[in-house]
Order: structure tokens, then C-alpha cells, then sequence
């Protein structure tokens, strides 16, 4: 076992990892449970969270290389997930809201990332977030309501 | 108004900022970590097992065997008691039947320990010869289950010598006469596979003893009271001395409709005294839970010159894999939810065996049976048209079934047991086929547009039917309680399994007594807080419980107008959103319940009623799709998806086109790209999202869902259920779109690019 820093959503932790840790992991041990976990292969995206601003799924980096980086889960952007998840619920794409966090995430990350959104772009950037309860076409509808996307 | 409006989910706020709503987010920090052994093997006698260098593992507190565990058989199938579902199960056995099943349960102090320990677990097997070819289970020299091995609650057809877990047949009418007496014959073999459920949470269970000593198990399910029983009677023990509790789960689509993981972290918590928790990983799920159960279906129609149908056989095998939960109900169904769409035959035949094979189980999954019958139907019936050289959407309206009609399958054909007949009072199948075949612009496409050379456009057609619960099986009941402040607490055994039914069943409540969705706070599946429902399957919530509620809201209306004749002293009394009236007297809702907390008159009003439906009401559906096919390659494009749903009245029309959207791609995805694949020796290839082929975001084109007006008369406010239609028709629209565009019928799911290449190019 290790002590490191860890930075989430601006505030210092001090942890206890051993070198195989995985972030979501440390993350939900925590008690960031915000994070899901969902796949253990970094393919389905509830793990999803913002390294220094970039999605990544947590469940794919060791806890030790989120040293020295800015750690982000929903739970630091309170404000800005009710907003987008306004959109959702409006939909009724909420669902099971397992994936939905992680889906939120991917979304601010989306918004840092892409200057012009089309419909192709926002499915193409969003397809690593799996949702098997709606088929996707509401989610389309309330990301392109949020984003004023015609 | 509450009913037939957007009201957002009560709990989707929660769950979109992430707050700790799920198995694993409310289990305790240091509960012990369970992890399973499984068997290598796809069909073995254990015949040593050694479980002493583990345990010396530091850490580890528990290690279950087949031979410290109760042996007793059970099924896993989340069913009403007597289950119409084998009990051929053990908690823990000396056969290992699958590749996947349990051989030895480990409880520790943390995640390593455990998976260090499970390592020092030395098993010695006997393999025995797998069956693993669903085809050829009956014949096969080797059994899956010893013929001793097993009971049934009733007869439902099982013969373990042959490899039969259950079977059934009927006929009305004579089907051979009529099909001599038919002018034209159609008959072939269609085949679907076992695709899995891949919800997004993985099943999870952990279990705590409580102050007063009783077993709580809070766990991934939807069906938290069939657990509670399950459990009692297996483990012996009394029910009141266990409680479950399902928190918010990250889906289930008929996959949590079974035990999975709850034996095992109740009699780890039983033994340790200590809580625990058993979450599965995804390739647990994929390999050790269930799957839908493949089927080889046979279909012959008969039809006279005229265009109406004669006779109808469908003939099945089904595979349920290593043990025989759901068996005869999703066989039954096949039949059942989908062949009263055509009720003008003169003779109806339905029959098919269940087989065990060695391989995962199959079970419970959304629109079960349906969706496999409705492939093979209304592939057949196209077919049909083809052969009489009649447009098959006319086809379809001379011969499907109309409202103020009744098909004798009602009567005969139950779940697993004698049907019950029913007068259909609800069906917009005409107005469905219209508004699709406008939308799709069928006139325009069909039978298909040349692109190019290579590329070809097409469209496809096929209609549906469901149920709404399970006549005189199914029960759901609702309690109201009256709070100061005028707002009320709705506790219901439904199993909100992300659908939205927490929020549609306040809804109700909300609508009689006139107050907003927000004065109806509701809690659910909790079985020491809640009063009975069966849970989450069977297209039952919206309907059976939500008529619970819409009767326990009457009630405590009426109670509500008693009170307020009371304390107005008058003898009559009028009611309008919020306020009780009497001539020149009145008393706010929220006034009449101080007065009855804090009045002369106190008195906590509490209602409850309950209901089992006396009939099953079908959502119907229309669903066309235009494809894209490239003949060189074989790739299938789905360029739209469109769906025209007949649920009754739509209680929240945003949740039930989700409802309906979702089932789509689900019920696509089995159609072009899901299945559970096996090796030679019964291993499951594609056990992670990487490789089974789970849609994504890129894969379909748009879905364009709507609902035509209908009203149910025996359903709360109008409403049917619409929770599983949505899935049944996407193989047989494909398949059918497919034909349209290069003569060939495609009669095996999935339809991947290959087979469309190979056949272009026979």
C-alpha cells in the first residue's frame, strides 16, 4: 500500500492504493458511488469521469497514474448536471439511470471538446456510453434540445 | 391532471446527479466480499473437493460447498407459488450442469483474499459427456439431469430421461383437415437464438442481520416477494424472519426476475453473523445468469383462394439450457402472444417441447416467447401473402383480429396453465397499420427501390400483440396513507425497475384523489414495508398494480368525504381539487387533515386495496422498417424504425415511448447483431460488451414511435401495459424488408451481413 493525493472535484485526498487499484475503484471506496461500475472492460462508459477535462472510464486507469491530475465525477458539478439532466428527465430518458452519470460526464466533456455539433458528431462522440433501456433516440432528442441543435 | 402527462420520473433527479441509489452503492463499507467458484466444465460430477488450503487463506470466513449447504431443489424462476418452473436446482450441487455454474462460494474480508482463496480450492471432476445441441437433446445418450433428480409443483410435461424439462400441447379444431381443404400451403422452420439481457448493472445482492436478528437481503431483483418465498422455503426458514428490498437497479429486462445471487449472501450472513455482498462481474452475468431461450420454430398455414386463413400450426423446440426456469411459460407464450392476432382460422395447433441442454440457462426476458412466436408468424404469414400474390399488409387486415372479438387461445392458453377467455375491447391494429404504412411510405417503397447497383432499399411489415399481467395469478396491492399538510404516502410492491412505474402508479393515485404527482410520495418493494405484488414481469405493472391503486385512492377518497361530512357536520358533501364542499361550507384538503391529526376528530386514514386481473388485456403494434442493403457486401442498414402502439390510454406518454423505443433496439439488436455464442465445448465466446454486439448509438437509424387513441375499459384510466410489445416485431419486419429486397427469407436471428451474403450468393 501507497499514500497518494488524490485532486477530486478540487479537493485534496489522501489514499491508502495498492499498484493494481483501479481509479473506480478508489473512487467509489470514496464514496463517489456517482461512479459506476458496469462492464470491467472500459466499454460500456457508467464509469465515466473527467481527467484534467478528457472522458475517460475510470475503470480502465490505476488509481496511481490519477496522481497529479484533476479528478472530476458528477458529483463536483452539481449545478451543471441538474441542467443537462433537466433535459433528460423532460425526455423520460432518465430510465434506470445507471448509465446516466457517466452519460452527463461524457456530455460536459463533449461541450470541451466540439465547437460544432451535428447530429452525426454528438452520436459519434457519445458512443462509448451504452444505455440499453432506451435505445438511444430520446437520448438524441433531449442532448439536441440541451445543445439547441435542430 | 396527472394522468396522460409528461410528469417527470419522481426518482430521476436522484439518479441522473448520481446519488447512492443501487445494490452496491447502499451496501455496508465492511461487508464480507462473496465471490463464486465456477465450473470449468459443461457437464461434470464433482467428485473431490478441498477446501482446507483456502480457508487458511487469512481473510477468508467462509467457505460453501455442496456439502454444508441445505440440499434441497428449488427454481430460480421468479414465478407465483406453485411455480409452473421445475425445481431442478440446488444451491450448491455435486453436478455441475453449464459452463458457469456454482461449485463452491467463498466469503472474505476483502476482494484479493477472496480471489486468492478460490485459487487454493482444489476440485476434482468426473467430466461427463455434454449435451450441448438443442436439436439433438431427446435422443442424446447423455442426460443433463439425472432422472431422479428434480420435482414438478404440477404436471407440465417433464421427462428428464429425455432431456425434456417440459412440454406442451393443444388444438382447436382440426389443423390436418383444414389444411387438406386449403387452396394454398406454407410451411418452414425459423430459428432464434439466445441473446442476453446486458442491463447495465450487474446483478448484485448483499445481505445484514437486523436488530431483531432477521435476515435482510437487499438485492438487484424484480421481484423482491417471490425472493422472500424462495428463500424461506428453500433455506427453511420462516418468512417473517426475512425481509428483501429492492433499492433502484440499473435495469433488468426480465433478467432480475431470478434468483441469482441471494442464496448465497443470505447463508454467508447466516453462518458469519457478519453483513455481506456478492456483486457479479459482467462476465458472470454474460456466462452465469440467463439468457433468452433459443428456439426452432415450425410453422405451416393453410389459405383459401379468398385470402382468409385456414389453419395455423406452430410447432416448437425450445432450449432452456442447464435447468428449466420459465420453461413451459416462455413455450406457452410463443403460442399464446401471438396467434389470437389471427383469430378467423378454423383450426389452431400449438405444441412443443422444452429441452436441458449444458448451457447457461435460459429465462425470463422481455416480450419471452413473443417476440420468438412473432418472428416466426408474421414471417410465415408474409410468406403467405407472397404465395396468394396478395398485398400482405391486406392480407393481414382480411385475417387479424378486430375489436368486440375473442380468440379461443385466450380460453385455452394460459401461462403455464388453462387460459381464461376474453372479450378483446381494445384493439386500433387497423389505425396502427395505417399511421405506419403513411410514415414508412409503403406505397412509395414497397417492395424495394434500386438505389444502385449494388445497394437496394426496402420495406418490411409485422404487427403485434402482448398481455397486461396474468389473469387470476398476478396480483398487485397499494397502501394510501393520509399525512397532515394534505399529502399522502403511496406504498406499493410493484418493482420500479427504471420504467418509470413508481411515477406512473402516483400518477394514478394523484389523478382520483386531484391533488399534483408531487403530494403522492411513493416507496416501493420493500417486503416488510410494502404491501404484496408479484414484481416486474408479465407486462403487469401499469395494469394489475396500477389498478390496485387506482381502487386503494377510491378508497381513501371515500374516507376523505366521510371525514369531511364529519367534521362540516353535513350529510352531503362535493369534492374538487383539494376541496370538499357543502353548500355554503368548505374545508380544504389540507385543513381536513390538520383536523384530523391535530382536531376533534383525529384519525389517521389509511386505505388499502388490491387486484388480480380477470383478463388480459393486449397491447397491439404496427412496426415497419425501411433497410439498406449492400449486395456486395451483405451489410444491413436500419435507415428508420417506425412504430404506431395501441396501449390503451398512455398514462405518462414519454415513459411509454421510451418504453417502446427502447424495446425496438432491443428487439433489432437480436434481430442483426446479439448472440450468446458457444464454443465446442459449451464456453461462451462473447462474454464482455467488447464482443457480444450490444447496439450502440451508431448502429440503427431513427425510430419514430407513436400511439393511437384507444381506451381500456378494464384498465386504470384507459391503460393496457406497453412495457414489453415494443420488442416483438423487429425480426420478422427485417426479415420481411430483407425478402422484399432480394427474394430471399431469412429464417435464422441473428441476420448478420454474412448470411445475407451467403444468401445473395447461393
Amino acid at each position: 500500500m501507497t499514500a497518494i493525493t488524490l485532486n477530486i472535484n478540487d479537493t485534496d485526498y489522501e489514499v491508502m492504493v495498492d499498484g493494481g487499484d483501479m481509479l473506480v475503484d478508489t473512487l467509489r471506496a470514496l464514496g463517489f458511488t456517482s461512479v459506476k461500475k458496469g462492464c470491467d472492460t472500459g466499454s460500456c462508459g457508467v464509469c465515466s469521469i473527467l481527467l484534467d477535462g478528457k472522458v475517460i472510464p475510470s475503470c480502465s486507469l490505476f488509481t496511481m497514474k490519477a496522481r497529479e491530475h484533476k479528478i472530476l465525477t458528477i458529483d463536483g458539478i452539481e449545478e451543471k448536471a441538474r441542467e443537462i439532466g433537466h433535459f433528460l428527465l423532460e425526455e423520460g430518458v432518465d430510465q434506470c439511470g445507471f448509465c446516466t452519470p457517466g452519460l452527463i460526464m461524457s456530455i460536459v466533456a463533449m461541450e470541451n471538446d466540439l465547437k460544432v455539433y451535428t447530429e452525426e458528431s454528438i452520436k459519434h462522440y457519445l458512443v462509448g456510453n451504452l444505455c440499453r433501456c432506451t435505445g438511444y433516440e430520446g437520448q438524441l432528442r433531449s442532448i439536441k434540445k440541451y445543445l439547441e441543435v435542430s | 391532471m396527472s394522468v396522460n402527462q409528461n410528469i417527470p420520473k419522481v426518482d430521476g433527479l436522484g439518479l441522473i446527479t448520481g446519488k447512492p441509489a443501487y445494490t452496491d452503492d447502499l451496501a455496508p463499507k465492511d461487508a464480507l466480499i462473496v465471490k463464486v467458484l465456477r465450473s470449468p466444465y459443461a457437464n461434470a460430477k464433482i467428485k473431490c473437493i478441498n477446501t482446507e488450503k483456502a480457508l487458511k487463506v487469512k481473510g477468508i470466513s467462509l467457505i460453501l460447498t455442496h456439502k454444508n449447504v441445505p440440499d434441497t431443489v428449488y427454481t430460480r424462476a421468479g414465478q407465483g407459488s406453485p411455480e409452473p418452473s421445475p425445481y431442478d436446482k440446488k444451491i450448491l450441487d455435486e453436478y455441475v450442469r453449464y459452463i458457469g455454474d456454482e461449485v463452491a462460494v467463498v466469503a472474505g474480508i476483502n476482494k484479493s483474499v477472496v480471489e486468492k482463496a478460490l485459487k487454493k480450492i482444489k476440485v476434482e471432476y468426473e467430466v461427463l459427456e455434454p449435451v450441448l445441441d438443442y436439436e439433438k437433446a431427446i435422443e442424446n445418450h447423455s442426460k443433463v439431469h439425472d432422472p431422479d433428480h428434480g420435482i414438478v409443483m404440477f404436471d407440465i410435461g417433464r421427462d428428464a430421461t429425455k432431456n425434456i424439462a417440459a412440454s406442451y400441447a393443444m388444438e382447436i379444431g382440426n389443423v390436418e383437415e383444414e389444411f387438406q381443404k386449403s387452396d394454398y400451403y406454407y410451411e418452414d422452420v425459423y430459428y432464434t437464438q439466445a441473446q442476453a439481457h446486458i442491463m447495465s448493472e450487474p446483478h448484485a445482492a448483499y445481505a445484514y442481520l437486523d436488530l431483531q436478528d432477521r435476515l435482510n437481503v437487499v438485492t438487484s431483483t424484480q421481484t423482491p416477494f417471490h425472493v422472500r418465498r424462495i428463500l424461506g422455503k428453500t433455506l427453511d426458514i420462516p418468512l417473517s424472519k426475512i425481509r428483501v428490498f429492492k433499492p433502484r437497479i440499473g435495469g433488468g429486462y426480465g433478467g432480475k426476475q431470478f434468483i441469482h445471487g441471494e442464496f448465497f449472501v443470505s447463508l454467508v450472513t447466516l453462518q458469519t453473523k457478519k453483513s455481506c455482498k456478492l456483486i457479479y462481474t459482467r462476465k458472470e452475468v454474460f456466462q452465469a445468469t440467463n439468457t433468452r431461450h433459443p428456439m426452432r420454430i415450425k410453422m405451416r398455414i393453410g389459405t383459401m383462394a379468398d385470402g382468409m386463413m385456414n389453419a395455423i400450426e406452430m410447432k416448437i423446440l425450445s432450449n432452456t439450457g442447464a435447468y428449466g426456469e420459465h420453461s413451459l411459460t416462455v413455450l406457452m407464450v410463443a403460442g399464446s402472444k401471438s396467434l389470437p392476432l389471427y383469430n378467423k382460422v378454423k383450426a389452431v395447433k400449438f405444441s412443443g417441447d422444452v429441452v436441458y441442454t449444458n448451457t447457461t440457462p435460459a429465462g425470463a426476458f422481455r416480450g419471452y416467447g413473443a417476440i420468438q412466436g412473432n418472428f416466426a408468424l408474421e414471417s410465415a404469414v408474409t410468406e403467405m401473402a407472397n404465395i396468394i400474390d396478395m398485398d400482405p399488409i391486406e392480407f393481414r387486415r382480411k385475417n387479424m383480429i378486430k375489436e368486440n372479438e375473442t380468440s379461443k387461445i385466450f380460453e385455452v392458453m394460459g401461462e403455464g396453465t388453462e387460459g381464461t377467455a376474453q372479450m378483446i375491447e381494445s384493439c386500433k391494429l387497423e389505425e396502427c397499420i395505417q399511421v405506419v404504412k403513411e410514415k414508412i411510405k409503403w406505397n412509395e417503397k414497397y417492395p424495394f427501390v434500386e438505389v444502385d447497383e449494388k445497394t437496394v432499399r426496402s420495406v418490411g411489415l409485422a404487427i403485434a400483440m402482448q398481455g397486461s399481467g396474468i389473469p387470476y395469478i398476478d396480483m398487485g396491492s397499494a397502501v394510501l396513507k393520509l399525512n397532515d399538510d394534505g399529502f399522502f404516502n403511496l406504498q406499493v410492491g410493484a418493482t420500479d425497475l427504471g420504467t418509470g412505474s413508481d411515477t406512473v402508479l402516483a400518477q394514478i393515485a394523484a389523478e382520483v384523489l386531484e391533488v399534483s404527482t408531487d403530494k403522492i410520495i411513493v416507496y416501493s418493494s420493500d417486503t416488510d414495508q410494502t404491501p404484496y405484488d408479484v414484481g416486474a414481469y408479465a407486462s403487469s405493472t401499469t395494469y394489475v398494480s396500477g389498478n390496485s391503486v387506482y381502487l386503494t385512492a377510491r378508497e381513501m377518497l371515500k374516507a376523505l368525504k366521510e371525514r369531511a361530512k364529519q367534521v362540516l357536520k353535513v350529510d352531503e358533501i362535493s369534492y374538487k381539487k383539494g376541496v370538499f364542499t357543502s353548500d355554503d361550507q368548505s374545508i380544504t384538503l389540507v385543513e381536513l387533515s390538520n383536523e384530523l391529526f391535530y382536531g376533534e376528530n383525529m384519525k389517521q386514514l389509511v386505505t388499502s386495496e388490491s387486484y388480480y386481473g380477470k383478463k388480459s388485456p393486449p397491447p397491439y403494434m404496427a412496426c415497419a422498417c425501411e433497410v439498406e442493403i449492400n449486395k456486395e457486401t451483405g451489410v444491413l442498414k436500419v435507415l428508420e424504425c417506425v412504430a404506431s402502439v395501441d396501449c390503451g390510454v398512455t398514462l405518462n406518454p414519454n415513459l411509454a415511448k421510451i418504453q417502446v423505443e427502447g424495446a425496438l433496439v432491443q428487439g433489432l439488436g437480436m434481430t442483426l447483431t446479439e448472440q450468446a455464442n458457444r464454443g465446442p465445448k459449451g464456453q461462451l465466446y462473447n462474454n464482455t460488451f467488447l464482443n457480444y454486439g450490444g447496439p450502440t448509438k451508431m448502429d440503427f437509424g431513427k425510430l419514430d414511435v407513436s400511439f393511437v387513441d384507444s381506451y381500456e375499459p378494464s384498465g386504470p384510466f384507459g391503460a393496457k401495459s406497453v412495457g414489453e410489445i415494443g420488442i416483438d416485431t423487429p425480426p420478422a419486419v427485417i426479415s420481411n424488408a430483407i425478402k422484399n429486397a432480394i427474394g430471399v427469407r431469412m429464417k435464422e436471428l441473428p441476420i448478420t451481413p454474412e448470411k445475407i451474403w451467403r444468401a445473395i450468393n447461393k
